[in-house]
């Protein structure tokens, strides 16, 4: 049974489809990538999930049941980007303050941020005041804060910002490891390379609508343009009027290779062996996601438009 | 209601914890004190006195002047203007009055007074009303009118007021309900002054900081803004029962703390008569003080008190919090959102004023009514009594029309802070929070 399932979900706004006629299915134990360009409605689509706005059109189910706000806040956790803290508070005291706002008891709540604390190695700082921490620090707290409490669905919104590469890899480690206990992630981001490292799954949005629904490796095939990378012990000379591929880049001991429609990878190691050439490496070079995403997204100017809705 | 009660209980131990909060409500009482003690002090020391030497070279006092005043001091001197100056330079006299040898008393003849330093003006006024005094009990004798003929001619009727079934109803006691109303009536004001606006910044500090998201996710925004509603007013309350103990315990203390003060003050008052008539009034004064002040119906004053500082607070911390979440970084952008609210809270005060003189007139009636204005208003009227100061159906209407009132400011603020605790980065209007409030949805 999926975690989540979002149904034909829509919110306008007086200027804006802020989220226009979106599904998708989460999986358990799936990491799950939501993407976009700024504007293109993913906050909206997320403060739907976690129950913060309600949607005009469309329904949520979680857990297979109809989403409750009430109820079903515990068993999620979501670190939004616009995140802060109490500044003045004692950490250890709004750590826990925070896990009692998800419905976790105070005995409960104190003992898992005490466990927590020891894993990140944050004992020392539970009498400190956030206003005492550095950004990096201030964002391994709320990442603590938010899947303290066992959440079977997990939200983050650009949770490596502001993090040193040895505690992005602390709390990537930390995501895969929730992922494996069964929680379900969704993560959104700007930074395409951490999505293909984490994410199995990927939608994307562009101006409220999503345009892109796919497994990473999925969408990668779906955007392939039939690139090989072939090195040779010796750069051949090229001969002209080759009917199975066209030469589109050239390399250090090697060529970039576009196949012709019809043709396949075959018919090019087929050329050159029969021209004699030693080959010592034959690649197919799929596009990153950053290259599809561009893809997909340019033409649409750079901020959204305000526009009158009738709807 | 289980979250609104965390919240409430985070925002009240932040605050109380805090030192600022033991400062205030250990060191404001104090202050308090030492600015009344400081007060009883300067009015029983009184001001230095005034030493003046009369040259009455018309001889109109005949070198007879009752010395009953205690700030100003005439002495005779028939010495010359030059050894005058010198004394007066000296200082042994502060300044001399000089009565012309042509000075005719039913002449309007001014009279001059020399000194080296300027006069004040209370003094001033003290010398002129002595000397008219003097002058014109001078005049009444000229006319054969003896002083005590005068004294007889003089004297002031006192007028009992009574109510209609004859009753009679002490002058005191209007005199402590006009206290007590204002006392209380100003009492709320301050308060949803300094806890409303406390529950403005804290909404602030919530949208600033940015963890509003945070917390929106796991708790409903209305149980977030009735958490901080109820955990500031729950400080309020505290902070008022410790300031209205310490008071109580400081004003037990002061007899232990300044003996003899009481003495000196009655003494110092009227020194002319018998200090044995003078205690025995003194006496007797103060039991029909004490008389007034029991003769006022504490537990109703005190009852209908927590009734419209909870009630107004509630009403009115809504609305702060309501302009809070509207606000972006810019403080300045709060001050404009906020004077809509504080404007009938300034309002209420001026009517209060006026009620407090007058409990039933027509302005008095209608601020005590409409719950915008009375949790202030009623106070003062309160003081006076049921049902002088105000019918019981009244102040029952006032008291229903202020639970309807804060439910529906409640209901409006929810709806705009909902709203506004997420928006970044847009300048809000009233126009703009006014869509929020009353769109469908």
């Amino acid at each position: 049974m999926n975690v989540l399932e979002v149904n034909n979900l829509k919110k306008y706004y007086a200027t804006q489809k802020a989220v226009d006629d979106v599904s998708f299915t989460l999986a358990p134990g799936s990491i799950f990538g939501l993407l976009g360009p700024n504007g293109a409605g993913k906050t909206t689509l997320i403060r739907m999930i976690t129950g913060i706005f309600y949607p005009d059109e469309g329904q949520i189910l979680f857990n297979g049941k109809k989403f409750n706000p009430l109820n079903d806040v515990i068993n999620i956790g979501y670190m939004p980007e616009e995140r802060g803290l109490y500044k003045k508070m004692k950490i250890g005291e709004q750590a826990v303050y925070l896990s009692q706002l998800k419905g976790l008891d105070k005995a409960t709540a104190t003992q898992k941020v005490k466990e927590w604390f020891i894993k990140f190695e944050m004992q020392s700082w539970w009498n400190k005041k956030v206003e005492d921490l550095s950004k990096g620090m201030g964002q391994k707290l709320q990442f603590v804060i938010t899947v303290l409490h066992q959440p079977k669905l997990i939200i983050l919104d650009e949770p490596f910002s502001g993090l040193d590469p040895v505690n992005t890899n602390l709390i990537k480690d930390e995501i895969y490891n929730l992922a494996q206990n069964g929680s379900s992630i969704i993560f959104s981001t700007h930074r395409m390379e951490q999505v293909e490292e984490i994410c199995d799954h990927i939608i994307l949005m562009n101006k409220g609508q999503k345009i892109l629904d796919g497994t990473v490796k999925g969408v990668k095939q779906q955007f392939k343009e039939n690139l090989f990378s072939i090195s040779f012990e010796n750069l051949p000379a090229i001969a002209n009027g080759i009917s199975a591929f066209d030469i589109v880049g050239r390399q250090e001991n090697g060529l970039v290779v576009k196949i012709k429609d019809g043709y396949k990878p075959n018919d090019v190691l087929q050329h050159f062996l029969q021209h004699q050439q030693s080959i010592t490496a034959f690649n197919e070079l799929l596009p990153s996601l950053n290259d599809i995403f561009i893809k997909l997204v340019e033409g649409t100017p750079l901020s959204r438009q305000f526009e009158k809705i009738t709807a | 209601m289980n979250k609104t009660w965390i919240v409430a209980q985070r925002e009240f131990l932040t605050r109380v914890r805090k030192k600022t909060f033991l400062l205030t409500t250990i060191l404001l009482p104090l202050l308090i004190f030492g600015f009344y003690a400081m007060i009883i002090y300067f009015s029983i020391k009184g001001a230095d006195d005034y030493k003046i030497a009369l040259v009455d070279k018309a001889n109109i006092f005949n070198n007879n002047i009752p010395s009953n005043d205690k700030e100003i001091i005439f002495e005779f001197s028939k010495e010359d203007t030059a050894t005058l100056n010198r004394k007066v330079e000296k200082g042994t006299i502060d300044g001399y009055l000089l009565i012309p040898e042509d000075y005719k008393l039913l002449n309007n003849d001014t009279l001059e007074l020399r000194s080296a330093k300027t006069v004040g003006l209370t003094t001033r006024g003290s010398i002129e009303k002595r000397i008219n005094k003097l002058l014109e009990e001078k005049r009444f004798l000229l006319q054969n009118i003896p002083k005590e003929k005068l004294d007889s001619l003089r004297r002031d009727t006192e007028i009992t007021y009574r109510g209609l079934n004859g009753n009679r109803e002490q002058q005191s006691k209007a005199g402590i309900s006009y206290a007590v109303g204002f006392i209380s009536g100003f009492l709320i004001y301050i308060i949803l002054f300094i806890y409303g606006t406390m529950v403005m910044r804290g909404v602030m500090e919530e949208k600033v900081n940015r963890i509003a998201e945070v917390i929106v996710s796991s708790v409903r925004p209305f149980q977030l803004m009735m958490g901080k509603i109820v955990g500031i007013g729950a400080v309020g309350l505290v902070q008022f029962i410790i300031w209205a103990l310490l008071i109580i315990f400081l004003q037990v203390l002061l007899p232990f703390i300044f003996p003899g003060m009481t003495e000196q003050m009655q003494t110092q008052a009227q020194p002319g008569i018998g200090a044995g008539v003078q205690m025995a009034q003194s006496n007797s004064a103060m039991s029909t003080l004490m008389e007034n002040i029991s003769s006022i119906n504490w537990p109703l004053i005190l009852g209908s008190f927590i009734f419209y500082f909870l009630g107004g607070y509630l009403l009115y911390s809504s609305l702060f919090a309501a302009v809070g979440s509207a606000v972006n970084e810019d403080p300045q952008d709060a001050q404009s959102l906020v004077l809509p609210i504080t404007m009938p809270i300034v309002f209420s005060i001026v009517i209060m004023m006026k009620a407090v003189n007058d409990p039933n007139s027509g302005l008095a009636v209608f601020g005590s009514l409409f719950p915008l204005t009375s949790p202030v208003v009623m106070m003062a009227r309160i003081a006076h009594g049921v049902p002088e100061g105000v019918p019981l159906w009244q102040l029952l209407l006032s008291a229903v029309f202020l639970i309807i009132g804060f439910i529906g400011t409640t209901w409006v603020a929810a709806k705009i802070y909902r709203t506004g605790i997420l928006l970044y980065g847009k300048k809000v209007t009233w126009k703009v929070m006014w869509k929020w409030a009353f769109r469908k949805s």
